[in-house]
């Protein structure tokens, strides 16, 4: 379904811009506030409208939330075996949508769902999928001012001519070693994961108006394949880091687990959040959901402090968009430094209550 | 039972170096490892067997000729044979091409019970294979499997969540993707390693024309996707190393943090 003819004259079939709006148990995923504020930026470039696309069962106030971030539409499917997530339900309402509606662009958050559904999707369709994308571009001069900007490398007027009206996917690859931007110009919709943490937040507007739409969904039991028996939390609280306007992160220069009682009392003295990095967690000092990082959480904070952390590139990965980022090693050539805004030579024993006190006195 | 498993030759992306002009992966002198998450599914694959007396364990792998180093691997840590999937024409496919070719190969296999996968390749890092390998094939998926537990044909899995997790009913054959967390890779054995080299026959080779599938399936022009440019990432703007003892340093960066109204 998903290919365009060769001449690409059908292309103008596709419209709009759609997010998946993920819920889990009633409660909306905040990267589908991103995707959203993501989304409006890229429906603007093209003139065309912002649509989210809601599914489960009695969702209260959901779609009224999500126009409240700007989305003009919200295609909603609510029924009794949507209730939790399973890849072939959500599937097959997808496909369905699709079918009916055409959008040109998709945008799902990478979460665990994301990351089970998409592909799936995508393969049902016939088009392409980019994972876990970073970053976004429609309009070509934006890409070619977002290239310029972090790398010397060139691409050619022509290519760019070319993919003038594909969406410019950008992402990290080769475990953060290399970037690539990824173009599907033979097939619609375009659909992109999108990495949670990374994009800003659309902002709420309760004043605004917008249409919901309630699908038509034909599904049956014998759908569905997998059954949910129980889902289970672990983590005492979902540990905020996407939402934390202050990190306080430990690594493998904490020395040990007691370390991370320091780190603690940092995040309650600056109102902010623990993180750690991968050789804390692997070590076993602190829980796997504090990591930040490629194979953690990827973070924007206000104020980063990394204490005692070396920045593997699988780290910087995930933290150096933050707004601030003061780093406290030891070690002067730690490769964090060549990321840190504010860089300490020291020992963050005696640097972090040095900073406790400060804090005290200058907020 | 019948159990197999989708295993990849990558490049351990630890060691990778980038040059940062060109963007390209510096690829000289950087070993080739089984995908960590794919030796995560073979050791699930061979802990079913072991409870399950009179199963076998087939890997399959798509790539160039090189991947038999893996695959002899695998076999040294007791799968039973192999198919590698090699030709030109699978060359430069994206997840939608490599997953219908693979699919093409399953296939031709015959009937299974159960196909288990890593999450994801930590070359590509999309973790996309897996799930488009199960829907080619219409059967179930459950994907980052942290626990996985067998009763007839029925598989029930621990499905990790960021805060925790689902636990999944589903029956066979269904696919399954797993994380690290589920288990621990057993060793290679020595006397398996002979063996692996001792007995080639075990690794099958299947061409573009061994198996079911168009030429507008799969390799580079058919994919849906393509790798438009691809660059090293910026180092961000080097910032500036505070200096003195600690105490002044911490002075500096909070009379820094004044005056930019950071707080
Ligand atoms: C930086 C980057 C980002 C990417 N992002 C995406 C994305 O977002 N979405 C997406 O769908 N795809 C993406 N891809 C493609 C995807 O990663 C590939 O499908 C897959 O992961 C293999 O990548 P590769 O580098 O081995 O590709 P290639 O080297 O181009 O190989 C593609 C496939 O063909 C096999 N192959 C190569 N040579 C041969 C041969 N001689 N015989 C048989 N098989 C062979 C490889 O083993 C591989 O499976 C990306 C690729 C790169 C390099
Ligand atoms: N070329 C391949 N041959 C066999 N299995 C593969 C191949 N590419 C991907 N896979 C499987 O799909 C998983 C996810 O890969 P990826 O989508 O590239 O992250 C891997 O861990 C493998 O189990």
């Amino acid at each position: 379904m998903g290919r365009l003819k060769e001449d690409r004259s059908d292309r103008s079939d596709w419209k709009g811009v759609w997010v998946f709006a993920e819920q889990r148990q009633g409660v909306l995923n905040s990267v589908a506030i991103e995707l959203l504020g993501e989304g409006k930026k890229l429906a603007d470039d093209i003139g065309t409208e912002l649509c989210a696309l809601l599914i489960g069962e009695n969702m209260g106030d959901i779609a009224k939330d999500l126009i409240a971030y700007g989305a003009d539409k919200v295609y909603v499917a609510d029924a009794p075996l949507l209730k939790n997530y399973t890849t072939d339900g959500y599937t097959n309402v997808f496909e369905q949508a699709i079918e009916a509606y055409k959008p040109e662009i998709i945008l799902l958050g990478a979460t665990h769902i994301g990351r089970d559904l998409a592909p799936r999707v995508a393969k049902r369709v016939t088009t392409g999928l980019t994972a876990d994308c970073t970053h976004l571009d429609y309009d070509s001069t934006k890409y070619t001012d977002f290239l310029a900007a972090i790398t010397p490398a060139k691409v050619a007027d022509k290519k760019i001519e070319d993919n003038a009206y594909n969406l410019k996917m950008t992402r990290p690859a080769f475990g953060g070693n290399l970037m690539a931007t990824i173009t599907c110009g033979s097939c619609r919709p375009q659909m992109a994961t999108v990495r949670p943490g990374v994009m800003d937040k659309a902002t709420r507007d309760d004043s605004r108006k917008g249409e919901v739409i309630s699908l038509d969904i034909k599904l049956s039991e014998a759908d569905i394949r997998t059954k949910v028996l129980e889902i289970v939390k672990t983590a005492k609280d979902m540990v905020s880091l996407t939402d934390a306007e202050i990190i306080v992160s430990g690594g493998a220069g904490l020395g040990s687990a007691d370390g991370f009682k320091l780190m603690q009392e940092f995040a309650d003295a600056v109102g902010g959040v623990v993180g750690a990095s991968r050789a804390a967690v692997d070590a076993g000092w602190i829980d796997h959901s504090h990591q930040v990082g490629q194979t953690g959480t990827t973070v924007k904070p206000k104020i980063y402090f990394a204490c005692g952390i070396s920045g593997a590139i699988q780290h910087l990965a995930g933290m150096q968009n933050s707004d601030i980022i003061v780093a406290i090693n030891k070690n002067e050539i730690a490769p964090i430094f060549e990321v840190a805004d504010y860089g300490i030579v020291g020992d963050l024993y005696k640097v972090v209550p040095m900073i406790i006190e400060a804090w005290g006195k200058n907020a | 039972m019948k159990i197999l498993v989708c295993a990849k030759q990558v490049p351990n992306t630890k060691n990778v170096t980038t040059d940062p002009v060109t963007g390209r992966i510096n690829r000289e002198g950087v070993e080739s490892i089984l995908n960590p998450d794919d030796a995560n599914g073979l050791e699930a694959a061979l802990a079913i067997k072991d409870a399950n007396p009179g199963s076998t364990v087939t890997v399959i792998s798509m790539g160039p000729d090189q991947a038999k180093e893996m695959l002899i691997e695998c076999m040294a840590m007791g799968a039973d044979d192999c198919i590698l999937l090699s030709d030109r024409k699978f060359g430069g496919s994206d997840t939608w091409a490599t997953s219908n070719a693979i699919a093409a190969g399953i296939k031709k296999i015959g009937d299974f019970d159960l196909l288990i996968g890593g999450r994801q390749a930590i070359d590509g890092d999309t973790a996309q294979v897996g799930p488009q390998i199960a829907e080619k094939l219409g059967i179930p998926q459950v994907t980052y499997a942290q626990d996985i537990k067998i009763d007839g044909k029925k598989v029930t899995v621990q499905r990790q969540l960021e805060d925790g997790y689902e636990t999944i009913e589903v029956q066979m054959p269904c696919m399954i993707t797993c994380v690290k967390e589920l288990n621990e890779p057993r060793y290679m054995n020595i006397g398996r390693i002979y063996d692996a080299y001792d007995h080639p026959e075990r690794i099958t080779v299947w061409g573009f024309d061994d198996v079911d599938i168009r030429e507008d399936e799969t390799g580079l022009k058919p994919s849906p996707t393509n790798v438009f440019t691809s660059f090293a990432p910026a180092p961000k703007g080097a910032g500036k190393m505070l200096e003195g003892t600690e105490q002044e340093m911490v002075d500096q960066l909070f009379a820094e943090f004044k005056e930019k109204h950071i707080i």
